[in-house]
């Protein structure tokens, strides 16, 4: 396919191989990336919030040209019952600054840019090229991909596997395990278009302010998953996710979750009047620290979504691609410049790297919540309902007495959850998030 | 492919619907996801006329699954329920084929 050989293949040009091209090709390696798409972006689905620092740290002055939606200033928290939803809401005005912390964006259009700067620097990119297996020497390590462009090869001394969730060249060669239903959530989304004015007005925003909610309750009818809403500058984008393997157990669809998220009485006017333009559906790798593969071998390293990195608790992914391909890129240059080989021994400098970050700090704090949410529906299931009941209870005034109320609550949450039940949940919740 | 589908605590709702507004560009005759030749669907296949969020998957008349994947959204899903089984090949569309997300 090409002749020349390569200081470095990048498998995907999503956020995490976008940042894994784009630092090796600005300190001159020879960089081909392969992407399966029209353009980068095409295959690529995300809710979507761009946290600055993570792009910052590869590209400082991003703001100048990256096509952004609007800063974050406000985040809601919502857990739901069938009629209601108890909020907590977090609004500031210092979110008003000069370089915003957050952002939505709208990934077709941002991966496009970003890989606009990846060929800027000098990396080559090939679309429309699925990678199909990798190459290797008789010692077994990588030394390069073959591809469906007429069965095509392309040699180099990395392999970067930027594939995404359900990457299939890695998880083919067997370096890495195939995903379980029980660590991975289907999550659908629509984008649903509005005057920026009304979306403006709907949600209490001026000029290119933007909110951003997370549900969590009945909406995933007794599922481990939550909901989302986002606003962009004329859209909207909303959506909800399940792990697989409760989805296979329920008898909800995907499409059917949405459509009753949707028309829920607290989401319903936001929508009113909009006009949807696409549907989508992604994988979320969320089974965490204790599902993370191997990160590294002879000629090759993991990272973003295809390496599990995702911190499902912030809802945090893009920021954890892009840093891990920046930090396997940096591994890579600092191997290449000291002239030593792309070995497993080496290569281990990644993870070393990594361990320093957020990235493994977070995924190892949180290395215990997946499978508590998973085995414990009720923080799904009862507790926003019974929150709500709560409530209602406080606030509605009729005439009986206040102490007479509180026992009622508390009465509620004790024949929801028996008091064992309620301390047990504190202390388990507790225990994992420490 | 024409089925309506009830959906969890919702109004039947129709997949058609969602798929008209995206964009693919079908790699007419292959197929890039193809059920082996079964008699009885595995539980975990049969899910997957509920589960797959593009509605790909329906029963015919003999009981089998079958699979139209024109309106595959390409998440991958069936491949991760299935892998125990083995009923399905996936792989994904040729570069270039397949859904193309205008907003993804």
């Amino acid at each position: 396919m090409i002749e020349e050989r390569f200081d470095a293949i990048v498998v995907g040009a999503g956020p995490s191989g976008n940042a894994a091209a784009y630092t090796m090709a600005k300190e001159g390696l020879r960089v081909l990336q392969l992407e399966r798409g029209e353009y980068p972006g095409s295959k690529n689905v995300q809710g979507a919030i761009l946290y600055a620092d993570a792009l910052e740290k590869i590209i400082p002055d991003f703001r100048e040209d990256a096509p952004l939606e609007r800063h974050v200033i406000e985040q809601r928290l919502w857990t739901m019952d069938n009629g209601s939803h108890v909020g907590m809401h977090y609004r500031s005005d210092d979110f008003n600054e000069e370089r915003p912390n957050r952002y939505t964006i709208i990934r077709a259009q941002f991966d496009r840019w970003f890989s606009g700067k990846v060929r800027e620097a000098g990396a080559v990119l090939l679309c429309e090229t699925t990678v199909t297996e990798l190459l290797r020497d008789t010692a077994g390590r990588v030394i390069g991909v073959r591809t469906d462009r007429g069965g095509g090869t392309a040699f180099a001394d990395i392999v970067i596997l930027g594939e995404g969730v359900n990457g299939l060249v890695g998880q083919r060669a067997g370096l890495r395990p195939e995903l379980k239903p029980d660590t991975v959530a289907l999550a659908v989304k629509e984008m649903h278009f509005l005057p920026r004015e009304t979306i403006e007005a709907r949600f209490n925003l001026k000029g290119n302010e933007g909110v951003v909610i997370e549900a969590m309750g009945t909406i995933t009818d007794g599922m481990t998953g939550t909901g989302f809403i986002y606003t962009n500058q004329e859209s909207i984008s909303i959506g909800i996710g399940c792990i697989v393997s409760d989805f296979t157990e329920s008898s909800c669809t995907p499409y059917g979750l949405l459509e009753a998220f949707k028309r829920h009485p607290s989401v319903q006017p936001l929508l009113e009047g909009s006009e949807c333009k696409e549907y989508v559906a992604h994988l979320i790798p969320e089974g965490g620290y204790n599902a993370m593969p191997q990160l590294y071998g002879d000629g090759w390293i993991v990272v973003g979504d295809a390496g599990q990195f995702v911190n499902a608790v912030h809802r945090e992914g893009s920021n954890l691609a892009m840093t891990t391909g920046r930090v396997a890129a940096e591994t890579v240059v600092w191997l290449k410049r000291r002239r030593e080989e792309l070995s497993k021994a080496n290569l281990a400098e990644y993870q070393r790297r990594l361990e320093e970050t957020f990235v493994m700090k977070d995924m190892k704090k949180y290395r215990k919540i997946p499978s508590l949410l998973h085995h414990n529906r009720q923080f799904f299931n009862l507790y926003p309902k019974l929150l709500s009941g709560a409530a209602q209870t406080w606030f509605r005034v009729d005439g009986i007495d206040k102490r007479t109320k509180e026992k009622q609550i508390f009465q509620s949450f004790r024949a929801g959850r028996k008091l064992t039940g309620l301390i047990g949940d504190a202390f388990k919740l507790a225990r994992s998030w420490r | 492919m024409m089925n309506m589908v009830e959906g969890g605590g919702s109004a039947p709702v129709k997949v058609e619907e969602r798929l008209f507004q995206n964009r693919y560009m079908v790699d007419a005759g292959r197929p890039h996801i193809r059920i082996r030749p079964h008699e009885t669907p595995s539980k975990a296949l049969l899910a997957m006329t509920r589960l797959c969020p593009a509605g790909c998957y329906s029963v015919n008349d003999r009981g089998q699954v079958e699979a139209v994947v024109d309106g595959c959204v390409e998440c991958g899903t069936c491949r991760v329920v299935t892998a125990q089984t083995g009923e399905l090949e996936w792989n994904y569309p040729r570069g270039g084929f397949g859904v193309l997300f205008k907003f993804g």
